[in-house]
């Protein structure tokens, strides 16, 4: 067993671990952060995303005991006060369906957004491409980021490509539906 | 799968590091990034019984002018390497093909050293320091060597790097103003590893190519040079055609494996394409 010292979504936590426990599992069964999920057992899918330092990383990736000494932020620590604007966005846009790859996608949006502060459509699909999703065709998730990144930017409504999703209904027939 | 149980070691020199290597037994691995290591420890293909790991050797991360080289440190990962001034200005070729590499996530963590010696065939930067002249400097119990890119890729996944010993750094030669470059990829959307990459640096004079360097990814267990290619274009007239003709070489002598994504005769189509392009625009035309 390997003592560390780690903040995650802010509070402090020392803890042993096998120097083997992945960053996921320690968040997870030991810190009890069960937003952050496991999808692959490849580094692939990045549905396990966290920040380290402020980065997003694949904590399926890290071991715990490489986070000794760091900051971790999980899909459980983004929103302050309520949503954080990417969650709202993926809610509000229909980010999502079944919504397993959802923590991971959020976690890369925002590392994203902190880079480029307005990515176009292709900037964000290649700067979630260590992502996966298997349900949503992505339109929504891409949608869903850029509609979060006006928002950041203080923008409001007022680029168009922020209008509600029924917008482009003919990329996702089901939204108008449910709008 | 998580791993199989190891015992850990975390220095903060060069020195401490290649003790605890030394004394961690029989089967050590040497941790940098991870995003290698980790994955095939998961999986079970590696269990060593010692692993050190480097996150913590300070020493080892950053990029320096070195006259007339930069000096890239193991420990710098991909992101650094992308947002790194002397690369941008002296090997413009390593951030084009790192910004290639994976994901975000996996580029934070990525180093450009653990990258080299894991020295996987769909690897991008092999060839890019293979092409770039690169040299290696290695330590060990019995001191400091510098190996050359043309003698550092030994063999599928196998390096000069022996047990015991640590890459610390790369010297990549400054290639000034008249050198250009470029990086061609092939892959398939969802997963990033080359199919087939070519790695071009030309150096035009009066109209001419004057030289070429060419280095070929996953063309074989080892990054190679398409020294046909190389020789066909020393000298040549920089048009279209002649770049087209000398391409047609690129994959000449190569044994190239057949997997999932492509078979060995399709592998050597792309060479040529990818060379046609890469050498096209490296050549600014
Ligand atoms: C999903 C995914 C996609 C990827 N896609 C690509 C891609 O498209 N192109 C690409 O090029 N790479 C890709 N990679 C690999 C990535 O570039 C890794 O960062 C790299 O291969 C290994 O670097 P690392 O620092 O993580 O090394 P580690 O995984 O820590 O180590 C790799 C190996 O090198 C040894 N080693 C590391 N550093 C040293 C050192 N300084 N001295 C001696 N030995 C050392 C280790 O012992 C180990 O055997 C991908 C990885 C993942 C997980
Ligand atoms: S669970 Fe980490 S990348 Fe899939
Ligand atoms: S919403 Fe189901 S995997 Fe993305």
């Amino acid at each position: 067993m390997t003592p560390i010292t780690v903040r995650v979504d802010g509070a402090a936590y020392t803890d042993d671990v096998e120097p083997r426990t992945l960053l996921v599992h320690y968040l997870r069964e030991q810190v009890g952060k069960v937003g952050t999920v496991v999808g692959c057992d490849t580094s692939n899918c990045g549905a396990c995303t966290v920040h380290l330092d402020g980065e997003a990383v694949k904590s399926c990736t890290v071991l715990a005991v490489q986070a000794d000494g760091c900051e971790v932020t999980t899909i459980e620590g983004v929103g302050q006060d309520g949503l954080h604007p990417v969650q709202k966005a993926f809610h509000e846009m229909h980010g999502l369906q079944c919504g397993y790859c959802t923590p991971g996608m959020i976690m890369a949006s925002i590392d994203l957004l902190q880079d480029n502060p307005d990515p176009s459509d292709d900037e964000v699909r290649e700067g979630i491409e260590g992502n996966l999703c298997r349900c949503t065709g992505y339109q929504n998730i891409v949608r869903a980021v850029r509609s979060a990144a006006a928002e950041m930017r203080g923008g409001g409504d007022g680029n168009g490509h922020v209008s509600p999703a029924v917008v482009d209904t003919a990329a996702a027939p089901h939204v108008a539906v449910q709008a | 799968m998580i791993p199989a149980p190891f015992s850990y070691a975390r220095p903060t020199t060069v020195e401490e590091a290649l003790q605890a290597i030394a004394e961690g037994g029989e089967d050590v691995k040497v941790l940098a990034g991870g995003q290698s290591l980790i994955p095939v420890m998961r999986l079970r293909l590696a269990a060593p019984e010692t692993v050190v790991d480097l996150g913590r050797v300070d020493g080892l991360r950053g990029v320096r002018d070195d006259g007339d080289a930069i000096v890239i440190g193991a420990m710098t990962t991909h992101s650094d390497v992308l947002s790194d001034p002397l690369i941008a200005e002296h090997a413009p070729l390593i951030a084009e093909a790192t910004g290639t590499v994976a994901d975000r996530q996996v580029r934070h963590r990525g180093t450009f050293g653990g990258a080299l010696v894991h020295a996987d065939p769909a690897g991008d930067l092999p060839a890019v320091a293979l092409a770039l002249d690169a040299e290696f400097v290695i330590v060990g119990p019995g001191g400091r060597r510098t190996v050359p890119a043309a003698e550092f890729f030994v063999d599928y996944l196998t390096t000069a790097v022996e047990e015991g010993e640590l890459l610390v750094e790369v010297r990549v030669p400054k290639l000034a103003g008249s050198w250009g470059m470029r990086y061609e990829k092939f892959n398939r959307v969802a997963q990033a590893w080359s199919i087939v990459a070519v790695a071009a640096v030309v150096r035009r004079e009066n109209g001419r190519i004057a030289e070429a360097r060419v280095g070929l990814t996953n063309m074989g267990p080892t990054p190679l040079r398409a020294r046909q290619v190389e020789e066909a274009l020393a000298g040549a007239e920089a048009t279209a055609e002649a770049v087209a003709a000398a391409a047609e070489r690129a994959a000449e002598g190569t044994e190239p494996s057949s997997d999932l994504n492509a078979q060995a005769d399709y592998r050597q189509h792309l060479a040529t394409v990818l060379t046609r392009r890469a050498v096209t625009a490296a050549a600014g035309l």
